[in-house]
């Protein structure tokens, strides 16, 4: 039971889908303009990936190697289309915001990649788990992301004002570059890099070494 | 119609205002030839599988598609990821094989890249798109065509960028993907300048 929780704890910083295994990142980036949409988003990829890990894990030894793709794929899919169905009944505001986004988890290599390298060659309770950490360990780069990218592009926090903007009578100036879409590239490398920083075994090792040069005084 | 074409290709570029492909984006822009040989691949891909899928949705799938066989309630528009993606992996794998038989001198130099646009959410996207829009079939042509060169283009020229940048001194932590994150954002943001150009 315990040597389990490895497969939980491991995906949330050390082996982080999206800053280290560059899974998931479409949607980490177009759907975290808001803490809201991040939010709702994290939990539709979860319950995606740990229902899908557990399905495909059940099946493992049935699933003929050769089409083990397109039986994934299909797998997967009809998770989406169920998740979909119940935003759409139960959150529409959020699921007309989220767009495309939600039918795009089903192409969401973090989901097809943890079934392929994980869910195939293991049991259901490892699988799952595995399919929880990993879902957290995207949800916590999208909550991250999303909050500073609504708190400094709006000065809101869930909708709720935290910094007043100065069109408001309040003396922030909303920082506008945050809600266009290249802010979320840069929020990523900053992540990227500050956990690099602690975990200095993630750098990846230059291919040319720049040689230092003498300045001549 | 040129419009759409130009719009498709800049104005709402895939890959760098809706991020859609990005981990294949990131991933596959190593080296110049290959990006360009995915970049044509997902050009054919994405022209033939929008049209084809808005002739799935319109012809079988929308609200009434069945009136003439007399079912006027049958509604089967939930079934339209599904029958999206596997369309696209038909396509994808009907591709490769005419390519193996007739052209296989560009089989060959697209090599492992033509499965991998299965699960290339630009494909999808690009249809999930033509859903959202109402786009007719003739549109869809230009919309898929439009969006598969938009995506090309970004592939290609953030590849020519990134060999440049081998060469470049950069902080530890900030060495391969966080680099690749910081020039990707740079080229957005180039990008997001066309949304003040007017068609």
């Amino acid at each position: 039971m315990a040597s389990h929780w490895r497969h939980l704890v491991t995906p949330l910083i050390a082996g982080n889908p999206v800053t280290l295994q560059i899974l998931g990142i479409c949607s980490a980036l177009a759907v975290t303009t808001s803490l809201q949409t991040a939010l709702v988003m994290s939990a539709a990829l979860t319950g995606v990936l740990v229902m899908s890990s557990a399905a495909i894990s059940l099946i493992r030894h049935h699933i003929p190697n050769v089409i083990r793709l397109i039986v994934q794929i299909v797998i997967i899919a009809s998770m989406v289309v169920v998740i979909d169905e119940l935003l759409q009944a139960f959150a529409f505001a959020v699921s007309r915001q989220l767009s495309i986004f939600v039918g795009l988890i089903v192409t969401n290599c973090l989901v097809l990649g943890r079934a392929e390298a994980f869910a195939m060659r293991n049991p259901v309770w490892p699988s799952m788990l595995d399919g929880l950490g990993n879902g957290l360990g995207y949800s916590l780069v999208l909550v991250i992301v999303g909050s500073l990218r609504e708190l400094f592009g709006q000065g809101t926090l869930l909708g709720v004002t935290v910094l007043k903007p100065v069109a408001e009578g309040g003396w922030f100036e909303p920082f506008g570059l945050m809600q266009l879409a290249p802010s979320g590239f840069f929020v990523i490398a900053a992540l990227i890099w500050i956990i690099r920083a602690v975990r200095v075994e993630q750098v990846e090792r230059a291919e040319h070494k720049v040689l230092r040069t003498r300045v001549p005084r | 119609m040129s419009d759409l074409l130009l719009a498709a290709l800049f104005h709402e570029n895939l890959a760098l205002t809706s991020f859609l492909g990005i981990c294949t984006f990131l991933a596959v822009s190593e080296r110049f030839e290959t990006a360009l040989g995915l970049g044509l691949a997902i050009i054919v891909v994405q022209t033939i599988t929008v049209p084809v899928n808005n002739l799935i949705l319109n012809g079988l799938l929308v609200d009434g598609a069945w009136a003439w066989l007399g079912l006027p309630d049958v509604d089967l528009s939930f079934l339209k990821l599904i029958a999206f993606i596997g369309t696209i992996a038909a396509m994808v794998q009907i591709l490769e094989m005419f390519l193996d038989r007739y052209v296989p001198v560009l089989y060959r130099a697209l090599g492992i890249f033509l499965p991998l646009i299965t699960v290339n959410c630009a494909v999808l996207g690009g249809s999930l798109f033509m859903v959202e829009r109402q786009y007719d079939p003739v549109e869809s042509v230009v919309y898929g065509f439009g969006t598969g060169a938009g995506w090309a283009l970004a592939i290609v020229a953030f590849a020519a960028i990134r060999e440049r940048l081998k060469y470049s001194d950069i902080p530890d932590g900030l060495q391969g993907l966080g680099s690749a994150f910081l020039v990707t954002g740079l080229m957005s943001l180039g990008f997001a300048a066309f949304a003040r150009i007017p068609l």
